[in-house]
């Protein structure tokens, strides 16, 4: 299968006052066509780094300084802006954690969805609102005739984000990333987005990176996992066999964190200490002063490693033995 | 009071849901409780008013009539979405917000009428542990003067053995003594939770109200802070009404679940109850969303509609317009909270049928 993306050794470094901060450091992953990615890890992790990083979003003092990002097989970083320009928003799309990142709040959403329509094609007018109104009804939006005239704060949060949705597929793209799209809203809200979502990427074969801090909603979406520390990704694999026998002492921890109702009463197992800064990361494994398994070898840098079929970890403990969460 | 409110039966004559606890009396409990926000009129309404124009007042009806009973040493789950009114009530028990109707009993009194000195005990022994770990801790206090104000204040401690009573409840929130002169923005979130929970504790409180207290914080640190509230509870005997929109965590933690939906409580019954046989409509829907490690590659289906605002809530049952099984007279009238089994309260008209 051909990848519709593939990052390779992707690092992306902030240059402060205070040091250089690693938010990316060699990460590698690729993504096939219709494919649901979840990247998974906590605030730091550098999860949203990697995906502003694929659309070239990167602010100083921040840049992407090395790796390769290949977009059915053109390197992005080697684009000027003028060719990034055109890229963004028609090839590859994003959603981000709040729609009013997306959304102009003084203008009404059709003159939002037809400029941005309008950006990459040359078609009349009316084709562009026809468009939009197109892609309002596929994200589930009632009277899209009227709801198109309104303006952004006249929206609830949930069809907020379904209006930057809709904006996000105008172009039909062939890779949308979504940084914590769901995290805002309600449960129930939360369960429609995932619904139209899960839906379009099955019907238009878009390919989804979907980044988030919560396991319980990549176990429902995702094909893959890559789970983040500390700007790497320390493990990676098809979502069952990452879920049901994590390697990465950090993985099962993590699961181990998540209150279910197998454990009800019961002490969760909790990951001693925090997340290091990036500003001072010790040499070595970043997870070592948090790890239960960590010994002397930890002191080097753990290696990427294929211990099992489509697995890959870091780590020079992993937990390879069957064992039950 | 607000116009265009269904008819039913006077709070009053409510039936007193007693949770087959016995004859204990609970710790806490609420009669009728309602809470109203109203948006006073504007100098153009006013005039527009008096010009002869039919402007209503806005009135936001955030809780209403709640019964409520919680015992000692008991963990409440209150679960709802955005504006059901979770937030508002968990301040009317925290004694913040007081109610706009309704009564708040302590041990089986009246909170309201107690005589002064048992009033301040009485709202001392509730503290309550707020989401936001930015927001809720003076950012120019140190921390030890964060937690050692409270208890100064009201003469629990005597100031030559602040410092020792500072350490101690540093300490059993999981804080180091010796950071007790920093400031609030020199800890993480999860520390700053703890301060927040050590600021509570420091006042000796017999009740908690945790409203969204780990919603804020990382998956790892929030585990953290929930394995805390359990060592509590069974160190100092507390009692917790715990305030999330997370199913999971609720779980996880409660003996009993309270669901509310737009300011009325739809269901309440013990924590594994309500998960294995969901009675109200909206819980089954809540319940059916909420998403599960164990849940692989599923297909995310989704309630219908919105949630309507709360400033023109649909009349009747209000979550009729966007329940599977609504009938013509879930538009007409509010169905009670009645029990479907011991210890089980629901609030839907599907339970008024003969059983099949």
């Amino acid at each position: 299968m051909a990848a519709t993306l593939e990052v390779r050794s992707l690092r992306a470094h902030f240059f402060t006052k205070a040091g250089v901060v690693k938010a990316v450091d060699d990460v590698s992953f690729s993504i096939g066509e219709g494919q649901v990615l979840g990247l998974v890890g906590e605030s730091g992790s550098g999860k949203s780094v990697t995906g502003f990083s694929i659309l070239g979003l990167v602010d100083p003092p921040g840049r992407v300084v090395g790796g390769e990002i290949l977009f059915k097989g053109r390197d992005l970083t080697k684009l000027s802006e003028e060719e990034w320009r055109r890229v963004r928003g028609r090839d590859i799309a994003m959603i981000f954690q709040d729609p009013m990142m997306t959304l102009n709040p003084v203008l009404r959403i059709d003159t939002q969805m037809i400029e941005t329509v309008l950006a990459h094609e040359k078609v009349s007018e009316k084709a562009a609102r026809a468009r939009a109104r197109e892609a309002l009804v596929q994200v589930g939006i009632p009277s899209p005739d009227e709801r198109l005239r309104a303006y952004p704060h006249q929206f609830s949060g949930g069809m907020r984000q379904r209006v930057a949705i809709a904006i996000a597929l105008l172009h039909r793209p062939a890779l949308i990333i979504a940084d914590e799209p769901t995290t805002a809203l309600d449960v129930t809200i939360q369960g429609q987005i995932l619904y139209e979502v899960q839906k379009l990427c099955r019907e238009m074969g878009t390919s989804l990176i979907w980044i988030t801090h919560d396991l319980a909603v990549v176990a429902g979406l995702a094909d893959e996992i890559c789970v983040m520390y500390a700007g790497r990704i320390v493990e990676k694999g098809p979502v069952d066999q990452v879920l049901d026998a994590p390697l990465h002492p950090y993985t099962k921890g993590l699961i181990g964190s998540v209150p279910s109702r197998n454990v009800r009463g019961q002490k969760l197992a909790q990951i001693p200490g925090m997340t290091p800064s990036l500003l001072s990361l010790p040499p070595g494994c970043a997870f070592r002063a948090r790890c239960p398994r960590a010994d002397a070898a930890c002191l080097a840098e753990p290696a990427l490693t294929r211990p099992r079929p489509g697995r890959e970890i870091r780590c020079f403990h992993p937990h390879l033995v069957d064992e039950v969460v | 009071m607000g116009g265009g409110e269904e008819a039913s039966a006077p709070t009053a004559g409510a039936p007193v849901p007693t949770h087959g606890a016995g004859a204990r009396t609970p710790i806490l409990s609420l009669r009728g409780v309602s809470r109203e926000f109203r948006k006073p009129f504007d100098l153009a309404a006013r005039l527009a008013r008096r010009l002869g124009a039919d402007i209503r007042e806005e009135v936001v009806h955030a809780v209403d009539r709640v019964d409520l009973d919680i015992f000692a040493g008991e963990v409440v789950g209150l679960v709802g979405e955005s504006g059901c009114g979770k937030s508002t009530l968990g301040r009317m028990v925290a004694g913040i917000l007081p109610p706009t109707s309704g009564t708040i009993f302590w041990k089986g009194r009246d909170r309201a009428s107690l005589p002064p000195g048992e009033a301040k005990a009485a709202k001392l022994a509730v503290q309550m542990i707020f989401q936001d770990p930015y927001a809720s801790l003076n950012p120019r206090l140190r921390v030890g003067e964060i937690i050692g104000e409270a208890p100064l204040v009201h003469g629990l401690v005597p100031a030559a053995e602040l410092e020792a009573y500072v350490d101690e409840q540093m300490r059993r929130a999981g804080l180091d003594p010796a950071f007790k002169r920093r400031y609030p923005h020199q800890f993480s979130g999860g520390q700053r939770q703890r301060i927040g929970i050590a600021r509570a504790l420091a006042v000796g409180p017999e009740f908690l109200v945790c409203d969204e207290a780990v919603a804020a914080l990382d998956v790892s640190i929030q585990a953290q802070i929930l394995n805390l509230f359990m060592d509590l509870r069974r160190e100092l005997g507390l009692t917790y009404l715990f305030i999330s929109h997370d199913l999971g965590v609720v779980e996880h933690l409660s003996d009993r679940v309270v669901i509310m939906y737009l300011g009325r409580v739809v269901e309440s019954a013990p924590a594994e109850e309500v998960f294995a046989r969901p009675n109200h409509p909206y819980t089954q829907a809540l319940l059916a969303e909420v998403p599960r490690i164990s849940n692989r590659k599923r297909a995310f289906a989704g309630v219908k509609g919105e949630i309507p605002s709360p400033l023109a809530p649909p009349a009747g049952c209000h979550f009729h317009p966007r329940c599977p099984h609504a009938m013509p007279i879930c538009r007409e009238a509010a169905p009670p909270l009645r029990e479907v089994a011991p210890g089980h309260l629901s609030a839907c008209h599907l339970n008024d049928r003969p059983a099949v």
